[in-house]
């Protein structure tokens, strides 16, 4: 392991030492459940990026993952009385068959229309979830969170931990990605699908496989979800506000390196925890879609570019 | 039977005001190539500018649509500058950033109007509104025959405009190739700027349809994105008379499911469609192959 791995797991194993501490100090307030939906987004935020930063494929359906993971986990709930874990790995399982299919539509289609084919998805699967009494319904269902196991007081502390260990989680397999084969083909392919594919990168297994792993890891972080709300509907669940946060989180933090969409969930997600406190929900997604349509325009590479190029710059002049 | 006869002829002149509000994006998305998301929301915020003269001076909403025709025309013309000067222009990525930068734009639209109008739901008054129209056991509610009329009227305008005039030629040439017709000293933007400001002009009549069939809300152009961009896929890109039977299918499609199954499965239906089409025939049913 070179240096910057080994730095890389220290400041991991920081993390979620502090995330530990924090479920025992901050207690069941609101700042704890600000922290919690920061840990989420960055996971959905990742989890984007590995298909629509790598390989440039836009997924409007971030939604759809994020409220087939929570409606996973409803199911296995209510019929089994399922443990967090199990509701995890089926909710991952569950995302990567639904990765696999997505995967398959980009077969056919690219650009505008694999996004807009990404909303029909989510609005197909809502639909179902809407029309399927077992779960709720459109009415949602009321959950009973189970009593907390040691270390935990609380079961609202653990599902914090285990976020938190799905946030590092997601963070070391894009970081692999980045670094493998696999991020190098992707990048190919996200800047000539054709060129790529005639120099032998298996254009299309790479595809697939970038859906499935980012589809997989968006399932487990809506997984933990209803537990913490202790309710599911599906209009919230599969709510299109969910795609455009990612969305912007993931442009304006940056998508060529892991670390841009990190920063992006965090400034994001914390602007929008504040806003939606002292203003109102609505003022918060103007605030969104502005700074997305801002950063878009002006600065395409997002904060990290931002940072690179002022580096680049201080190291200029001074030669 | 009678309920299927029923719901086919609502379904007809259902799929004709799906037609209405889906011919700018037939333009802007078939012909241009912009990925449009932002069409519907475009669409919502005409319906309530509709909804604003109407209810504020008591205008007839079809007169409201046509007095901001002009002034969409006017924000078309900066929307497509913008989206030219910031991703065609540069080229590199347009694709992800293009996109993101309507679906951007979609989101700011409706915030902006449930911070202005609130999230109830908004509705129109006119004469013909609230009417029905009875054939021996059917019930044709009136204002769904107004929107067939004018719907109807709007498509032959638009489709005579795209083929017989200059202007319209032009902009067919320029979706076809526009290398050749920088060649002929053609400017292929301003042509694009012209068709974009043409197809959120339309909106004005097309945002006045919307409103006269049925109450609007902000967050109503999340399903129009369904319906619009189904229609105009299953068209194949571009093609006038194309989306207006593809309108006509998804309006009974969408009906009949309604009249079956009831209304809970209705907002999948175009979604539905738009699937099947985009994984079967890419090209929809009048599509140019490229």
């Amino acid at each position: 392991m070179n240096r910057n791995g080994i730095l890389f797991w220290i400041g991991a194993t920081l993390f979620l030492v502090a995330a530990l501490l924090m479920t025992q100090v901050i207690g069941n307030q609101y700042p704890f459940f600000a922290c919690y939906v920061i840990l989420q987004f960055i996971v959905l935020a990742v989890a984007w990026s590995i298909l629509g930063g790598y390989a440039g494929y836009v997924n409007f359906g971030t939604s759809a993952f994020f409220g087939v993971g929570v409606y996973t986990a409803v199911f296995l709930f209510k019929a089994f009385g399922a443990p967090l874990a199990v509701q995890i790995v089926a909710a991952a399982a569950v995302g990567a068959f639904l990765g696999f299919a997505l995967g398959l539509l980009t077969l056919r289609m690219q650009g505008i229309f694999f996004s807009i084919a990404t909303i029909a998805l989510t609005i197909i699967i809502e639909t179902s979830v809407t029309n399927w009494r077992y779960v709720g319904g459109a009415a949602g269902i009321q959950l009973q969170r189970p009593l907390g196991t040691w270390p935990f007081d609380d079961y609202v502390q653990m599902l914090f931990f285990v976020q938190a260990l799905l946030v590092v989680l997601a963070i070391a397999i894009a970081r692999y990605i980045q670094a493998s084969w696999i991020g190098r083909g992707l990048q190919a392919l996200k800047d000539d699908e054709l060129a790529a594919e005639c120099t032998g990168v298996p254009t299309l297994r790479l595809k697939v496989l970038a859906c499935v792993i980012s589809g997989a890891l968006m399932c487990a972080a809506g997984a933990p979800a209803a537990m913490y709300l202790q309710y599911a509907d599906p209009s919230s669940a599969f709510n299109l506000n969910y795609s455009v946060s990612v969305l912007a989180m993931s442009l304006i933090g940056g998508t060529a390196h892991w670390a841009g969409p990190v920063v992006g969930a965090i400034v994001l997600g914390a602007t929008q925890q504040l806003l939606t406190v002292t203003i109102s929900s609505e003022v918060n997604v103007l605030v969104l879609g502005v700074m997305l349509v801002l950063f878009v325009v002006v600065a395409p590479e997002g904060i990290i570019g931002l940072i690179r190029r002022a580096r680049r710059n201080r190291s200029g002049s001074k030669a | 039977m009678d309920l299927l006869l029923d719901a086919v002829v609502i379904g007809v002149l259902l799929g004709c005001f799906y037609a209405a509000v889906s011919l700018g994006l037939s333009v802007s998305f078939g012909l241009l190539d912009v990925p449009h998301v932002a069409h519907p929301a475009f669409l919502v915020m005409a319906s309530y500018a509709v909804y604003f003269l109407n209810d504020r001076f008591e205008i007839d909403p079809l007169l409201a649509g046509l007095l901001i025709t002009p002034l969409l025309f006017v924000f078309g013309l900066v929307a497509y500058r913008l989206y030219y000067e910031t991703f065609e222009k540069r080229g590199s990525d347009a694709g992800v950033r293009g996109i993101a930068f309507f679906f951007g734009i979609a989101f700011i639209i409706e915030v902006l109007l449930i911070l202005q109008f609130g999230v109830d739901q908004r509705s129109v008054t006119a004469s013909y509104i609230g009417k029905a129209w009875r054939i021996g056991d059917m019930r044709i509610p009136f204002r769904l025959v107004v929107a067939f009329a004018v719907a109807g009227v709007l498509t032959i305008l638009l489709t005579l405009y795209l083929s017989r005039t200059f202007m319209g030629r032009a902009i067919r040439a320029v979706a076809q190739d526009q290398e050749a017709l920088r060649l002929m000293g053609a400017n292929p933007v301003r042509i694009k700027q012209w068709a974009f400001g043409i197809a959120t002009a339309v909106l004005g009549i097309a945002g006045a349809l919307l409103i006269i069939v049925a109450p609007v809300e902000p967050t109503l152009d999340r399903s129009y994105i369904g319906r619009t961009f189904c229609v105009v896929v299953m068209a194949g890109l571009g093609s006038m008379t194309g989306t207006l039977v593809a309108a006509i299918i998804l309006g009974v499609a969408e009906s009949i499911v309604l009249t079956l199954f009831g209304a809970s499965w209705a907002p999948a239906i175009s979604f539905a469609m738009l699937l099947g089409v985009l994984a079967v025939r890419p090209q929809g049913l009048f599509g140019r192959l490229s």
